[in-house]
C-alpha cells in the first residue's frame, strides 16, 4: 500500500551555534499508511511537538524530506500545508476565534485550503451542515450557532476545534496533546469524540499524548520518541500485548536509563 | 448652542467618521496599530485638491484619493509582512515618507479650493445650503461605508480578515495566508482614510500639509467613545457605534471650545482624553482598591 505520509530522515536544531543550541530532532523517519492512527509518546524535549510542527510547517526543518500523498511539502509555507492537514492544539483557546460566532468559526474551517472569496461567509446550506455535525458532539451547541465562541467552556471549545479540524476532510489530522489541558471527564469525552470522528472519516492521524494507557489503547500504532529519535515503534499484535509496564521496560532497555518524566508516570 | 454649531458638529462627525471607521478596522478588527493614518489622511486631501485645481472633475479627484490611500496602506502592509518591520514602526515610516510625498503632490504646503467646484457644488445646485450639502453627502458616504464594511466583513474573505486579528495562529492553521489578509485590511483602511481626507479638504476649502497631524488620536478617541457608550456586541452595532462616537467626539470638542479652551490646546485635550480612556481599567482598579492595593497589584510578582 502506498504511504499517505512519509517523513524521511528529517533533523532540526534550534539556535544552531548559539549558547541556546538545542537538538530537537536528531533524525526521524516514519511512514504512515492511509487511515493509520499513530499515537506518539515521549518525555519532555523528546521532539513530539517539534515533529508535528515540522509536518504542519510551523517550523522549517534543517534536512530531510516530508512527503504527503506523493507530494513534497517540506518547502511549502504553513498556510498552504494547512490545506491538507487539520490540527488541534493543547490550549483550547488556540484553535478558535473567541470574538467570532460558532457558525463563523465552522465556516472558516469548512473552507480550509480554499481561496477566500467575496461571497457570503455563512450560507444556509452551511448552517444545516453545522447543525448536523454539532448534534454529533452532543454538547447542545447545535442550537447556539450565532453565539460567540468566547462564551464556551474549554471542553466545548476543544470539541469545536476538533470538528473544525476535521470538517473539511483533511488528508492528515495532527493532535498535539489536545486533551491535556482539560479536566479528566471532559478529556475522556473529547477523546471519545476524536475516536468516533477519526474512525468515521478514516483519517490518517498523529496524536501526541503523555498518557501511556491512552497511547496504547487509541489508534493502531504507537511511537515513543526520545532525544529526537524514534525509540519504539509498535503496532499490530505486538502492540496489543504491550502493557504500560512493558513500555517502560522497553524504554529502559532501548535508552539505557529509566524514564524520568513525572508527568508521564503520573498519567499511567 | 446655536443650530449652526450643531450642524457643524454633524458635518465633522460624519466626514471624519469615515476615517474613524477605518481606524476601527485596523486597530480593533485587524489588531494592527496602524499609524499611517496621519499621512494617508493628508494624502487624500492633497490628491483631491491637486486634481481639482488642475481642472479635473472633483469626483474623479476623490476617487483617485481613495486609490492613493490604498497604495499607502499597501506600503505599510508590505513593510510589515515582507520586511518584518513591527506594525508601529511600519506605519510611522510610511507616515513620514508621505509627508514628503504630500508636499510633492501639492507643490506647496497649502492648496486653496476657494471658488473651485467641489463634490458639494453638485448638491448645492439642488438648492440647499453649503452646510446641508456636506451633511447630506457625509451621511450618504457614511451609510455606504458602514454597509460596505458590514457586508465585506461577513464574506469568506472578511471572516478570514477578522480571524487574523482575533487568532492569527488559528486562521493560518485553516489555510489562510495571514500576511495577505493584513495587507488587504491596511489597504482598505487607508483608502477610506484618504477618502475621508478628500471629503474634509473640499468641505473646508483647502488642503494643508499639517491637516493629518493627530488624526490617529482623534480616531482612537472616537472609537473608544463609541464602544463605551453604544457597545460592540454585534458587528453592525460596533460599526454604527464608531460613527456615533465620531459625532460625540466633535460635540465634546465644540463644547470645550465654547467653554473657552484655546483651539491650540485641542490636541493636548484629546491626547489626555484618550490616555484617560485607555487607562480607565487601571484607574478603576486603583480607585476601588485604594492606593496601597492598587500599587501592590501593579507590582504583583515582584
Amino acid at each position: 500500500m502506498r504511504n499517505m505520509l512519509a517523513v524521511e530522515s528529517i533533523g532540526k536544531t534550534f539556535n544552531p551555534g548559539g549558547v541556546n543550541e538545542r537538538v530537537a530532532i536528531q533524525e526521524i523517519s516514519l511512514q504512515m499508511e492511509p487511515g493509520e492512527v499513530v499515537t506518539i509518546i515521549g518525555g519532555n524535549g523528546a521532539g513530539k511537538s517539534t515533529l508535528l510542527n515540522a509536518i504542519a510547517g510551523v517550523i522549517d526543518i534543517d534536512r530531510g524530506r516530508i512527503i504527503l500523498d506523493n507530494q513534497e511539502i517540506h518547502c511549502q509555507p504553513e498556510h498552504v500545508r494547512a490545506g491538507y492537514a487539520g490540527r488541534v492544539f493543547q490550549d483550547p483557546m488556540m484553535g478558535t476565534a473567541a470574538s467570532m460566532t460558532i457558525e463563523e468559526n465552522l465556516s472558516m474551517a469548512l473552507r480550509r485550503g480554499q481561496r477566500r472569496r467575496l461571497c457570503r461567509g455563512v450560507t444556509r446550506n452551511d448552517r444545516q451542515l453545522f447543525q448536523e455535525r454539532l448534534e454529533l458532539l452532543d454538547l447542545g451547541l447545535e442550537n447556539r450557532l450565532p453565539s460567540k465562541v468566547g462564551l464556551l467552556s474549554g471542553g466545548q471549545r476543544q470539541a469545536l476545534t476538533l470538528l473544525m479540524a476535521t470538517i473539511a476532510a483533511p488528508r492528515l489530522l495532527l493532535l498535539d496533546e489536545h486533551t491535556a489541558a482539560l479536566d479528566p471527564k471532559t478529556a475522556a469525552k473529547v477523546l471519545e469524540l476524536t475516536r468516533t470522528i477519526v474512525e468515521e472519516n478514516k483519517l490518517t492521524t498523529m496524536m501526541v499524548t503523555h498518557n501511556m494507557e491512552q497511547a496504547l489503547s487509541f489508534g493502531t500504532r504507537t511511537l515513543m520518541l526520545h532525544e529526537g529519535r524514534v525509540l519504539i515503534d509498535i503496532s499490530g499484535s505486538q502492540r496489543e500485548n504491550t502493557r504500560v509496564s512493558d513500555l517502560l521496560a522497553m524504554f529502559e532497555q532501548a535508552s539505557g536509563k529509566a524514564l524520568e518524566n513525572d508527568r508521564m508516570l503520573l498519567a499511567t | 448652542m446655536s443650530v449652526s454649531i450643531f450642524t457643524g458638529v454633524l458635518e465633522q462627525g460624519l466626514l471624519w467618521g469615515i476615517m474613524v471607521l477605518a481606524v476601527y478596522l485596523t486597530f480593533r478588527i485587524l489588531d494592527f496599530p496602524d499609524l499611517t493614518v496621519d499621512g494617508s489622511f493628508t494624502l487624500g486631501a492633497a490628491v483631491a485638491a491637486h486634481m481639482i485645481i488642475i481642472g479635473n472633475d472633483p469626483w474623479l479627484g476623490t476617487m483617485l484619493a481613495l486609490v492613493c490611500g490604498a497604495c499607502a496602506g499597501l506600503v505599510t502592509g508590505l513593510l510589515h509582512t515582507q520586511l518584518r518591520i513591527t506594525p508601529l514602526l511600519a506605519g510611522i515610516l510610511t507616515m513620514i515618507a508621505l509627508y514628503s510625498i504630500n508636499l510633492r503632490v501639492m507643490g506647496k504646503p497649502m492648496i486653496s479650493l476657494l471658488r473651485m467646484d467641489t463634490i458639494y457644488t453638485d448638491i448645492i445646485s439642488w438648492g440647499v445650503t453649503k452646510q446641508l450639502s456636506v451633511v447630506i453627502l457625509g451621511a450618504v458616504a457614511v451609510i455606504l461605508v458602514v454597509l460596505f464594511l458590514y457586508r465585506f466583513l461577513e464574506t469568506e474573505m472578511g471572516l478570514a480578515l477578522r480571524a487574523t486579528g482575533d487568532n492569527e495562529q488559528m486562521i493560518r492553521s485553516l489555510g489562510v495566508n495571514t500576511n495577505t489578509m493584513k495587507v488587504i485590511g491596511l489597504a482598505l483602511s487607508n483608502a477610506l482614510i484618504a477618502f475621508s481626507g478628500a471629503l474634509v479638504a473640499q468641505k473646508q476649502g483647502f488642503a494643508d500639509i499639517g491637516m493629518g497631524i493627530g488624526m490617529i488620536i482623534v480616531g482612537l478617541a472616537s472609537v473608544i467613545i463609541g464602544e463605551v457608550l453604544i457597545g460592540h456586541m454585534t458587528l453592525l452595532r460596533a460599526l454604527v457605534a464608531v460613527v456615533i462616537g465620531s459625532v460625540i467626539y466633535r460635540l465634546v470638542i465644540a463644547m470645550v471650545l465654547q467653554l473657552g479652551l484655546a483651539p491650540t490646546d485641542l490636541k493636548l485635550f484629546t491626547a489626555v482624553l484618550v490616555a484617560l480612556a485607555l487607562a480607565s481599567p487601571v484607574l478603576k482598579a486603583y480607585l476601588k482598591n485604594g492606593r496601597a492595593r492598587g500599587k501592590g497589584e501593579k507590582h504583583a510578582g515582584c
